[in-house]
């Protein structure tokens, strides 16, 4: 593994390699040593937890990060291409992590530059870091990431982080249940994956007995921005919202999980639960981005 | 035969089973403008009810050539003429992958922002009938009749 750009690269045995990695660097048996590597993040787009967990993984390693945010202060403000930039910095640094807000652009980026390109989201195409924290999580909670009961809630149609992890986990045998308004279904060319890979999903636009035998939950933000008519998304917002009632009849070992940041979709009643773990979620980021430097920085095997 | 609107030519090729109306863009792809070409549009066809025809006068289509009009006309069927005889079929074969060729529909793929010629991939969902593209840099995936094409070099 040179880089990480898309989920769709990654075979199963690289996935489950870079969760046995970070659970070895959790649970402190190993710890890659990256004192004096030295990483690039370059954020075109704003992105507090995933900038900042980059950050804390390469210097709990023992590297260092330089930082861009934004693109009004660079080079960038000058018309130099991304090209350029990129080749510039790949002669500072040991290995870039790249967020934009273009689709292709840590794939680009890896064919201009020879150190390693991380893709830390690239628009709506893929975010594969959140992918993976994601498996991390539903295998550190459930055990397994085999024949698991998953459901997703929200908008299905434009969520980059419900796409990456149907694909992620489509070769888990897994069954799908995907809850969302009826124009924010799930794309097509998804479900022709899902099909080709033989795996068993279904659609519905309410929560309504989606709880019972269920091990994770999955849930996204419906954005406002997504309707037209925004009396159409007043109606939608409040009818998926996961709260204590919903989850009465769940399975003890149900896990609620939400990429983060949550607006009203999953109540705050539900965060004394056991059944909570978006924040933990949010922890695993860490673990799993330092095996993924460690990795790609040949720190680990 | 009754269909044989046009003339029949000596030597070159004949491009038989265009879907109707993509005569233009298979002569365009093919960057032939130099060679005499006879076009046959709207033809009746028993297989497919209406198809274009192309014959092109003393050029022989190259597997390669043949491989880019299958992505517009999976299903025609390509005859290399010598002394008004068929003397070779060449078999249509989809591309694996196609350069340079397809502008991604996508707004915002890197490929409409950076200097960077597009790639495709073919294969999935692609049927008889229908050839689908998916772009190696975001990911989508097209119908090849929704894409445009990038004919100047």
């Amino acid at each position: 593994m040179k880089n990480l750009i898309s989920m769709r690269d990654l075979t199963r045995e690289e996935t489950l390699r870079i969760l046995e990695l970070a659970q070895e660097i959790e649970g402190g048996k190993t710890r890659p040593d990256l004192s004096g590597r030295l990483a690039a993040l370059l954020f075109y787009e704003p992105s507090t937890r995933t900038h900042f967990s980059f950050d804390t993984a390469m210097k709990r390693l023992g590297g260092q990060t330089l930082s861009m945010s934004g693109s009004g202060s660079t080079s960038v403000q000058k018309g130099e291409s991304l090209a350029d930039t990129l080749k510039t910095i790949s002669m500072y640094s040991d290995l870039i992590v790249i967020r934009s807000p273009v689709e292709g652009a840590a794939r680009y980026a890896a064919e201009v530059v020879d150190i390693p390109i991380i893709n830390a989201g690239d628009g709506a195409n893929q975010h594969p870091t959140q992918a993976l924290l994601d498996l991390y999580s539903i295998r550190k909670t459930q055990g397994t990431l085999e024949g698991l009961s998953v459901a997703l809630v929200g908008d299905l149609k434009f969520g980059r982080t419900a796409h990456s992890l149907v694909q992620a986990l489509a070769g888990f045998r897994p069954t799908f249940t995907f809850v969302s308004p009826e124009h924010l279904v799930m794309p097509q060319y998804i479900l022709e994956d899902l099909d080709a890979a033989g795996v068993t999903y279904h659609h519905q636009t309410t929560l309504d007995g989606v709880t019972p035998g269920l091990d994770v939950m999955y849930v996204t933000r419906i954005q406002r921005e997504r309707f037209a008519d925004p009396e159409e998304y007043e109606q939608v917002k409040d009818s998926y919202v996961i709260d204590r009632e919903i989850l009465s009849d769940a399975k003890p070992t149900l896990r609620v999980m939400h990429p983060l940041p949550r607006v009203k979709e999953v109540s705050t009643e539900v965060d004394g639960t056991e059944h909570a773990y978006y924040f933990q979620q949010a922890r695993n980021g860490v673990p799993i981005r330092q095996a993924l430097l460690a990795l790609l920085l040949g720190a680990a095997s | 035969m009754k269909e044989m609107k046009v003339d029949a030519i000596r030597n070159g090729t004949v491009i038989d089973h265009i879907p109707a109306g993509k005569a233009w863009e298979v002569a365009e792809i093919l960057k032939i403008h130099q060679a005499p070409l006879l076009v046959g549009v709207n033809l009746i066809s028993r297989k497919y009810g209406r198809k274009d025809l192309i014959k092109i006068e003393d050029h022989e289509l190259s597997s390669r050539e043949a491989s880019s009009i299958a992505l517009i006309a999976p299903q025609a069927s390509i005859s290399i003429i010598r002394e008004y005889e068929i003397t070779q079929k060449v078999p249509v074969t989809i591309p694996d992958e196609i350069t340079a060729l397809i502008v991604c529909p996508n707004p915002a793929c890197v490929t409409n922002a950076e200097p960077v010629p597009t790639r495709f991939t073919t294969g999935g969902a692609t049927t008889e009938n229908e050839v689908r593209v998916r772009c190696v840099y975001c990911e989508k995936r097209y119908r090849m009749t929704d894409v445009k094409l990038r004919l100047q070099p």
